[in-house]
C-alpha cells in the first residue's frame, strides 16, 4: 500500500515529460496509473467485504509513536476506490479540457500529487501521517484552485481556501495530538478500541471541538462553507475531483473514521447534527439562488456535505447505511455533473444557466448523461440517488435529537435539490435554442467518458443495489459503526413514510422549479442582502484585521529606531529577570562597608564621578578624558585586588582606546541634543531600572554560592602539568588555549573589517 | 568591598544604557565603553575580591601557599577586555564610515536602508 500511495507522487515527478512526449494523448496515458490503482484496490474487495481489516506498517519515528502505517477496512477502501476510479476519468477529462494549455504538464504534477495525498489520507492508520497527508491535500488544492494564476480572483479564491482549510488544520493538529495523548496511542486502529478513557477525560470537550473545527473547515460546513463555491475558480476537472468527490470529503472521512471512538460523547452527535443540518439547508438554498452552473453544483455539494455530517451525527444504523449510500451516490453523480458543466462551458462558451437553452440537439450524449445524473441528484427511482434519499429520510425519522428540526430541514433541502436538479438537466438542454458565445457541439470522447460511465453506474447501482451493498457498503458501515450488523439495500420498500416524504419533496421541487426562472431578481436580491451578514463578510473583516494589526505592530515595533528596540529589550529583561529575582530571592539592599579602606572609597567615587561627568558633558574631549579616568580606575581596582595581569592589559587597552577615540571621534560632529525632555526622562527611567536590577542581581550573586568553584583544579595542576607559575596565564594559553585561539580570530576579523572600511570604497556609479 | 562594587556597577550600567539610548552616535560609543567596563567589574565582583594575594605560584613551590584570588574569573575578564577592545575599534570605524555616508550623526536618521 505504501507503493500505491507513493506511485502517485513518483508519476507526478515525471508527468511534465510524459506530457511533452505524448502531447494530446497525455491524459489517457497518465490515467493508467489511477486505473491500475483502482484495480489494485478492487482486488481487496473480497477480503474487506468479509470484514477483514488489513494493516501494514513502516517504521518512521518509533520513539514518538509516529509510523507510516496503513489501514484498509470498508471505509478506507470505499474512499480509495472513489479516489482512484473517479481520478482515472478526471485525468482523461483534464487532458481534453486543458488541451493545448501551456501549463498542462504542471497541472498533471499537482493533480497526481493531490491524488496520492488523498489516498495517503484515507489509508493512514497513524494520526500524524494522516495529518501530514491532510495538509498536503490543502496545499495541492491551493495550487489547483490558483492554477490560473494570472487571474486575480483565482489567486484570491485560492488563498481563501488555503486560509480556511489550513487554519482549520492547525486546530486539527492540536485536536489529533490531544486524541493521541488521551487515547494512549497514535494508531487509529488502536484508538478505536481504547474504550471510555477518551470520553471521560476533562479535556475531551476541547479535543472534540478542535477536531470538529478541522473537519468542518475542510468539508465546508457552516459557517466555513463560503470557501467552497469560490474554489470554483479552479479549472473544471479540479472542481469535479477535489470539490465534489474527494478533498472536501476528507473532513467527512475523518468524522466517520473517528465515529466509533467518539460517538458516545454528547458533544459529538449534538454538534454534528446541528451544524450538518444548517449546512444542508444553507447549501440547498444558495444552490437554488445561484445561476452559474458550477456555483449551483458547488452549493449543492455543500448541501451534500451537510447531509453526510448530519447522518454521522444521528449515528443510528439507518443513518450509517444512509451515510454510506449517500456518499457513494453523491460522488458519482456530482463528479458526472461537474464534468458535464465543464463540457457545456467548453463547447458553448458560457456556464450561466440563464443564457443557455436548447442544446440537446447539438449535444445529445451530454444531455442524456446530465439527465441521468440529475435524476440521481434529485433522488428519483430507479437511480442510486433514490435509494440514498430513502435511506436519508429513514435515518432522520429514526433520530431522537432535534428530530423535528432535522426532518423539516431535510425535507426543505430535498425540495430545493430536486428543483436544482431539474434546472441543471432541463435549462441548458431543452426549451428554445439560445445563442451562446461559441457554436455548441458535442464534447470530445475524453470529456464524455467520465460523465457517461459515472451516470451509467448510478443507474446500474440503482437497479441492482446488491452490487454496491454486498461489495463494499456493508463493510463500510461496519467500520463506522461501533457494533457490526447486516443490512440489504433495496429500490422498493413498499408504501411507507420515507416514500411519502420523497413524493412530497418531489412535488415541492417541481413547484420550486417553476418558481426558479420567474423570480431570479427577487432571489438574487435576497441572497445579496443576506450575504452582507454572512460568514464570508466576517472572513474579509478578519483578513483586513490581520493586515491592519500587522501594519500597526510593524510601525510600532519595527520602526527602525535603535533606541526603541533597546528599550523593548531592556524592559523585557528588567521585568522578567526582576520578577524572578524578587519572587525567588526578595529585595535585599545590603552594604558591608566595614572592611572598605578610605582609598578604596576614593577609587569607587572616582569611577562614579567620571561616568556621571561623561553622560552630562557637551565636550567631546571631556567625555573621552573621563573615559580614560574610568579605564584607569578600573585598572587600579584590578591591581589592588590581586589581578596584576588584568591591570596590565586594562592599562594597555585603555591607552589604545583613548588614542583611537581622539583620532576618530574628532572627525565627527560635536555632541548635539536631539532628545525632547520626555525622551530624556523616559530613557533615564529605563536606564535606572536596568542599573537597579544589575545591583540587586550582583548583591544576590555575592550572597549566594550554589557550588564550589572549579578553580581548585587549576591551582593544583598549574605547575605540575603546565609548568607555569602565573595561573591566569596558564589557563589562557594552556587549559583553555582553544578559547584564546578563537579570540585571536575574532580580533583578526575585526581588524580586517576595520581595514576594509578604511581602505575600500564603493565604486561610484557614473 | 563587593557590596560597594555592586552599587558602582549598577551606576555604570545605568549610565551606559542611558548613553546608548541617545541619538548621537558618539554618545553610543561612550555608552559602549562604559558597558564593557561595567560587565568586567560585574564578573570581578561576583567572583569575590581578595586583597594582595595574586594567583601566582612562588619560586620553589608546586602549588600556591595559602589562600589566593580565584584565577578563573580573571582569565575570563582578560579575554573580555581584549574582545571589548576589538568590538570598540570596529564600532568606532563603522560609525565614522556611516557618518561619512549618511552625512548626519543622528541615529534616527539612519533607519532607512536606502541612503
Amino acid at each position: 500500500m505504501l507503493y500505491a500511495v507513493l506511485s502517485g507522487f513518483i508519476l507526478a515527478m515525471f508527468a511534465p515529460w510524459v506530457q511533452r512526449l505524448a502531447g494530446d494523448r497525455s491524459g489517457w496515458i497518465l490515467s493508467l496509473l489511477p486505473l491500475s490503482l483502482a484495480v489494485y484496490f478492487a482486488s481487496f474487495l473480497p477480503e474487506v467485504s468479509r470484514g477483514e481489516v488489513i494493516i501494514q506498517q513502516w517504521i518512521w519515528l518509533p520513539g514518538m509513536d509516529i509510523n507510516l502505517s496503513f489501514l484498509l477496512d470498508g471505509l478506507s477502501l470505499l474512499f480509495a476506490l472513489l479516489i482512484s476510479f473517479i481520478g482515472t476519468f478526471i485525468i482523461i477529462y483534464a487532458g481534453s479540457y486543458l488541451k493545448g494549455h501551456k501549463d498542462l504538464g504542471r497541472f498533471f504534477v499537482i493533480m497526481l500529487s493531490f491524488m496520492a495525498s488523498m489516498l495517503g489520507l484515507v489509508l493512514s492508520d497513524n494520526l500524524i501521517s494522516l495529518f501530514v497527508f491532510w495538509e498536503l491535500t490543502s496545499i495541492t488544492s491551493y495550487m489547483l484552485i490558483g492554477f490560473d494564476h494570472e487571474d486575480e480572483s483565482a489567486r484570491k479564491s485560492a488563498l481563501q481556501g488555503l486560509f480556511v482549510t489550513v487554519g482549520g488544520g492547525l486546530a486539527l493538529m492540536a485536536g489529533l495530538i490531544m486524541l493521541g495523548t488521551l487515547g494512549g496511542s497514535y494508531q487509529i486502529s488502536e484508538l478505536l478500541n481504547s474504550g471510555d478513557a477518551l470520553l471521560t477525560s476533562s479535556l475531551s470537550v476541547g479535543m472534540i471541538v478542535l477536531i470538529l473545527i478541522g473537519c468542518f473547515t475542510k468539508s465546508a460546513q457552516f459557517p466555513f462553507h463560503f470557501w467552497l463555491p469560490n474554489a470554483m475558480a479552479a479549472p473544471t476537472p479540479v472542481s469535479a475531483y477535489l470539490h465534489s468527490a474527494t478533498m472536501v470529503k476528507a473532513g467527512i472521512y475523518l468524522l466517520a473514521r473517528l465515529n466509533p471512538a467518539l460517538a458516545e460523547h454528547w458533544l459529538w452527535s449534538a454538534s454534528l447534527s446541528l451544524f450538518g443540518a444548517i449546512t444542508m439547508f444553507v447549501g440547498a438554498y444558495l444552490a437554488y439562488s445561484a445561476t452559474d452552473v458550477k456555483k449551483v453544483l458547488a452549493y449543492s455539494t455543500v448541501m451534500a456535505l451537510g447531509t453526510l455530517t448530519v447522518l454521522i451525527g444521528i449515528g443510528t444504523q439507518y443513518a450509517l447505511i444512509a451515510f454510506a449510500s449517500f456518499l457513494l451516490a453523491h460522488s458519482m453523480y456530482k463528479a458526472a455533473l461537474f464534468m458535464i458543466a465543464g463540457v457545456i462551458d467548453h463547447e458553448a462558451g458560457t456556464k450561466d444557466l440563464t443564457r443557455l437553452g436548447g442544446l440537446h440537439k447539438a449535444m445529445p450524449v451530454t444531455a442524456i448523461a446530465a439527465l441521468i445524473a440529475a435524476l440521481s441528484l434529485a433522488g428519483l427511482p430507479p437511480l442510486f440517488g433514490f435509494i440514498a434519499k430513502e435511506a436519508l429520510f429513514e435515518a432522520v425519522l429514526s433520530t431522537e435529537l432535534y428530530s423535528n428540526l432535522l426532518l423539516i430541514l431535510a425535507l426543505l433541502s430535498a425540495m430545493l435539490v430536486t428543483a436544482i436538479a431539474a434546472v441543471i438537466a432541463i435549462k441548458p438542454f431543452y426549451g428554445e435554442l439560445k445563442t451562446t458565445p461559441k457554436a455548441p457541439h458535442e464534447g470530445p470522447l475524453g470529456m464524455l467518458a467520465g460523465p457517461v460511465v459515472l451516470a451509467s453506474l448510478s443507474l446500474l447501482f440503482g437497479l441492482m443495489p446488491f452490487l454496491p451493498d454486498s461489495g463494499i457498503l456493508t463493510a463500510t458501515v461496519n467500520s463506522i459503526s461501533s457494533e457490526p450488523f447486516d443490512f440489504y439495500l433495496a429500490l422498493w420498500h413498499g408504501f411507507n413514510l420515507p416514500l411519502l416524504l420523497s413524493v412530497i419533496s418531489l412535488l415541492g421541487g417541481i413547484a420550486l422549479y417553476h418558481f426558479w426562472s420567474g423570480n431570479r431578481q427577487h432571489i438574487g436580491t435576497l441572497t445579496r442582502q443576506l450575504s452582507r451578514f454572512g460568514p464570508e463578510a466576517g472572513y474579509f473583516k478578519f483578513m483586513d484585521g490581520i493586515v491592519f494589526s500587522a501594519d500597526w505592530q510593524t510601525r510600532v515595533l519595527q520602526n527602525g529606531k535603535m533606541g526603541n528596540y533597546m528599550i523593548v529589550m531592556i524592559m523585557t529583561t528588567v521585568i522578567l529577570v526582576g520578577y524572578t529575582l524578587l519572587s525567588q530571592y526578595g529585595f535585599r539592599l545590603t552594604l558591608q562597608a566595614s572592611d572598605v579602606a578610605f582609598y578604596e572609597w576614593a577609587i569607587a567615587l572616582l569611577m562614579v564621578v567620571s561616568v556621571l561627568y561623561a553622560i552630562q558633558t557637551r565636550s567631546r574631549l571631556g567625555a573621552v578624558a573621563s573615559m580614560g579616568v574610568l579605564g584607569f580606575t578600573v585598572a587600579l581596582i584590578f591591581i589592588h585586588f590581586s589581578a596584576p595581569d588584568l591591570g596590565i592589559t586594562q592599562v594597555l587597552v585603555e591607552t589604545l582606546t583613548v588614542i583611537l577615540l581622539v583620532l576618530v571621534l574628532f572627525k565627527l560632529p560635536g555632541f548635539s541634543r536631539y532628545s525632547t525632555r520626555f525622551e530624556v526622562i523616559r530613557d533615564a527611567s529605563v536606564a535606572i531600572s536596568m542599573g537597579v536590577l544589575m545591583t540587586l542581581l550582583l548583591l544576590a550573586a555575592i550572597d549566594t554560592q550554589y557550588f564550589e568553584t572549579i578553580s581548585a583544579f587549576f591551582l593544583e595542576a598549574s605547575y605540575p602539568e603546565a609548568k607555569g607559575r602565573n595561573i591566569v596565564n596558564v589557563i589562557l594559553v594552556d587549559f583553555r588555549a582553544l578559547d584564546t585561539l578563537g579570540e585571536i580570530f575574532v580580533l583578526a576579523i575585526a581588524a580586517l573589517g576595520v581595514y576594509s572600511m578604511l581602505k575600500l570604497r564603493a565604486e561610484k556609479n557614473s | 568591598m563587593e557590596t560597594l562594587m555592586a552599587y558602582v556597577v549598577g551606576i555604570l550600567f545605568a549610565s551606559a544604557i542611558y548613553m546608548m539610548l541617545r541619538r548621537s552616535i558618539v554618545k553610543l560609543v561612550i555608552g559602549l565603553i562604559i558597558l564593557s567596563n561595567a560587565a568586567n567589574l560585574l564578573i570581578f565582583a561576583a567572583a569575590g575580591m581578595t586583597r594582595g594575594a595574586p594567583p601566582l605560584i612562588p619560586e620553589g613551590a608546586t602549588a600556591p601557599l595559602g589562600p589566593i584570588a580565584d584565577p578563573l574569573p580573571q582569565a575570563l575578564i582578560l579575554t573580555a577586555i581584549v574582545i571589548a577592545f576589538g568590538v570598540l575599534a570596529f564600532a568606532v570605524v563603522l560609525i565614522h564610515r556611516a557618518y561619512e555616508v549618511v552625512g548626519n550623526d543622528d541615529l534616527d536618521q539612519m533607519k532607512d536602508t536606502d541612503t
